[in-house]
């Protein structure tokens, strides 16, 4: 079993097969996580750059991890450290790297699409850490894997997720992910940070938080971009509190087993307040984990296919 | 130089005739059989000799983006595409905002054009909105009429003046109808947009301008012309306002009857355009709108880009493509081979409707009239190849169609301004 292409650009790429064997590939680079000795050879010999356009400290770091876990030579780029600044086009950046042996470019940028735009242009392998507001297909994997190892199964798991879904890649990616897999995703926000076109895809939108949330197996907050409030998408971050924050009465309403889950950073007393987060069924540090785990199997299994080619 | 066409099918919207005839040329005018000697014999058995095109809404970037394209290359791609008349916008560097830039632009496509070049002028000093250009001096210096294209005319204020100004001149206003405050995006708004995480520009955004502008028309009882519409509410709004007698007239580009919101798929730029390609029933609309008499021009719209430009993250690329060596070849495959439109229908809104926004008065394929023609194979397609472009820009979306209705020969003026 291989994926299909040589990059991850996202969910929206993926099949319901392909996600299988990345979650099943994460629960064995978990075992390595949890060994007392984090390495193995897997990427022996591979060069693994990360390019990000966009500051980020947990999926950088998660992929950096992931990467010398398995061996692999790596470097960093950030757009304050580079030609990027000189103004140096995206395709001749990627270019250049692809002309120093690179297998594997993880990218992040502003721009939707920008993975795209590099991947058919080089022979590095490309992996979307994140595109505009578009896709973070790592991010719904390693939510979709912390699913899975608690509740056994996608299918027909009922998913709630909460905020900011207009600027959310996200929620995006996760919304492509579930449903191909077979769960219910259940969207709720401000009605002013909802994408058009919503009512022609598989989600169900869903009025008020409260309304989501009831009888979830899995209530997933999404991280609200403080300065929003200054283009006028909500009014205050009190009144966003008010009615979209994920407070101890609305998780209530979900299944008593269900997950709490956040994609981080979070704003405690925004997004949800303090007491949720901390709670037992937060299991937004094993989301962590699991990044890692994800990332591992993610690179292994582009660096493999690399190998067949 | 004498040209015979010869044993062509000769189509004419403007006399109403479709007949199998020859055509004399001689000293830039069409002329009779009478004391004839030709230099030149045309063949065109098996061919169709249409009225040279004219296109009410172009780009040719010069002054200030000759990388992007210049009077030159422009000409020369819009009589490859069958044009003997382009009316170009103003937003050059500088705009075409006073009787210097009208002036340089005329001379240069006099002296070195491939086809004749009628210069739009701003309607406002530096298409900034604030106050009137100069409309009366540009007019003497030959504008045909104004336009802030590409930066619309924002308050409704300023509108009604150079409505008011400009038909005191016998010019007509082209509104280029886009709400800014809520089109920031890269690409139609829904389920496309969505799907590739892009900001969309929605409908409204053009339907609400055109509904302002409508309504001062009415208002004012002056002429009004709605450029590149796109939408169904659009066409809708110009259908109802000209049964009430509104002088309001409208075109839209090939684009709009050919592509969808779909083009933009795997993030290409070469659908990025503005207004943005729609939906399927968008699309439907505007061929209803064409069919039934609704919209009155088809333009280009015209917009070189250099590839540098577009080759680039789908946000940050330029919104626009070429469209001379396609307009009449995507009319001819989609609306006349179609079935939606008849080949004169389709002339029409390619002669004599620019031809009426423009006050040009009266063009026919008879003699007396100047020789402004184009030989024309309906029946033989051909693959659309981007790299034989006779511009400087590369930027269709179009590259690879099978299309029908190449341009052969263009004669503007009596003289041959293309030849395949």
């Amino acid at each position: 079993m291989h994926l299909s292409s040589k990059d991850l650009l996202g969910m929206k790429e993926l099949s319901a097969t392909e996600i299988e064997l990345i979650l099943n590939t994460a629960d064995t680079m978990k075992l390595v996580l949890d060994a007392n000795s984090k390495k193995t050879a897997h990427l022996q010999g591979k060069s693994v750059i990360t390019l990000f356009y966009e500051n980020s400290t947990r999926t950088r770091l998660s992929f950096e991890m992931a990467s010398k876990f398995m061996g692999a030579s790596s470097a960093n780029i950030s757009a304050s450290g580079s030609s990027i600044k000189k103004g140096e086009s995206l395709i001749d950046t990627a270019k250049t790297i692809d002309s120093m042996a690179t297998d594997i470019i993880i990218m992040r940028h502003q721009q939707s699409g920008a993975p795209h735009l590099i991947a058919s242009r080089i022979n590095a392998s490309v992996i979307n850490a994140g595109d505009g507001m578009n896709e973070h297909p790592t991010q719904a994997l390693l939510d979709m894997m912390t699913m899975r190892r608690h509740k056994g199964t996608l299918e027909g798991l009922k998913v709630a997720i909460i905020g900011d879904l207009l600027h959310s890649r996200v929620a995006r990616s996760n919304l492509w992910g579930l449903t191909k897999m077979g769960a219910e995703v259940r969207l709720a926000g401000p009605a002013t940070m909802v994408p058009p076109g919503l009512d022609q895809t598989p989600a169900v939108w869903c009025p008020t938080v409260q309304d989501a949330v009831s009888d979830a197996d899995v209530v997933m907050g999404l991280r609200v971009q403080l300065e929003r409030q200054q283009s006028g998408l909500f009014p205050s971050i009190s009144e966003y509190a008010r009615f979209f924050a994920i407070d101890e009465k609305t998780l209530s309403l979900a299944k008593p087993d269900a997950l709490l889950m956040h994609p981080g950073p979070c704003n405690h007393g925004v997004e949800m307040p303090t007491a949720v987060y901390d709670s037992p069924q937060s299991v937004i540090n094993e989301q962590v984990t699991n990044g890692v785990a994800v990332r591992m199997a993610v690179l292994y299994l582009l660096a493999s296919r690399r190998n067949q080619a | 130089m004498n040209i015979l066409v010869q044993g062509g099918r000769v189509v004419d919207p403007a006399a109403g005739t479709d007949e199998i005839r020859d055509i004399y040329v001689s000293d830039g005018r069409i002329t009779t059989a009478d004391d004839f000697h030709a230099d030149r014999i045309i063949d065109a058995a098996g061919m169709t000799i249409i009225p040279g095109l004219i296109d009410a809404h172009c780009h040719l970037r010069e002054p200030g983006f000759e990388y992007r394209e210049d009077i030159v290359s422009g000409t020369r791609s819009a009589a490859k595409g069958g044009f003997t008349t382009v009316a170009c916008m103003p937003n050059t560097s500088p705009v075409v905002d006073n009787t210097a830039v009208v002036e340089f632009i005329v001379n240069k496509a006099r002296e070195k054009g491939y086809c004749r070049v009628l210069p739009i002028g701003a309607a406002t000093k530096g298409q900034k909105g604030k106050e009137l250009a100069e409309i009366g001096l540009m007019s003497e210096a030959g504008i045909v009429a104004i336009s802030d294209d590409g930066s619309p005319i924002e308050r409704a204020d300023m509108m009604r003046k150079a409505m008011l100004y400009a038909n005191q001149f016998d010019l007509k206003v082209i509104s280029h109808c886009e709400e800014m405050s809520i089109a920031e995006g890269h690409m139609n708004e829904g389920i496309v947009s969505l799907e590739l995480g892009l900001r969309g520009i929605p409908a409204v955004a053009e339907e609400i301008m055109v509904s302002r502008d409508i309504i001062l028309a009415e208002y004012l009882k002056l002429p009004i012309h709605l450029a590149h519409l796109s939408t169904a509410r659009s066409i809708d709004m110009v259908r109802q306002a000209k049964a009430r007698g509104v002088k309001v007239t409208c075109e839209t580009c090939p684009h709009y009857f050919t592509l969808t919101e779909e083009a933009c798929r795997g993030f290409n730029t070469m659908a990025k355009m503005n207004p943005p390609l729609r939906p399927e029933a968008d699309r439907q609309a505007i061929i209803a709108g064409l069919a039934d008499g609704t919209i009155d021009i088809i333009a280009t719209d015209h917009a070189p880009h250099h590839s540098d430009e577009k080759d680039l993250e789908f946000g940050l690329a330029n919104n626009g493509i070429v469209g001379f060596e396609t307009a009449f070849a995507l009319g001819y495959t989609w609306l006349v081979r179609g079935g939606h439109l008849s080949l004169a229908e389709l002339l029409s809104k390619m002669t004599s409707g620019p031809a009426a926004l423009f006050g040009l008065g009266e063009q026919k394929l008879e003699p007396g009239y100047p020789a402004d023609l184009v030989i024309a194979d309906l029946d033989t397609s051909y693959v659309f190849d981007r790299d034989k472009i006779a511009g400087k820009a590369r930027n269709t979306p179009y590259h690879g169609f099978e299309l029908f209705g190449r341009v052969l020969t263009t004669i503007q003026g009596g003289k041959i301004r293309y030849e395949a």
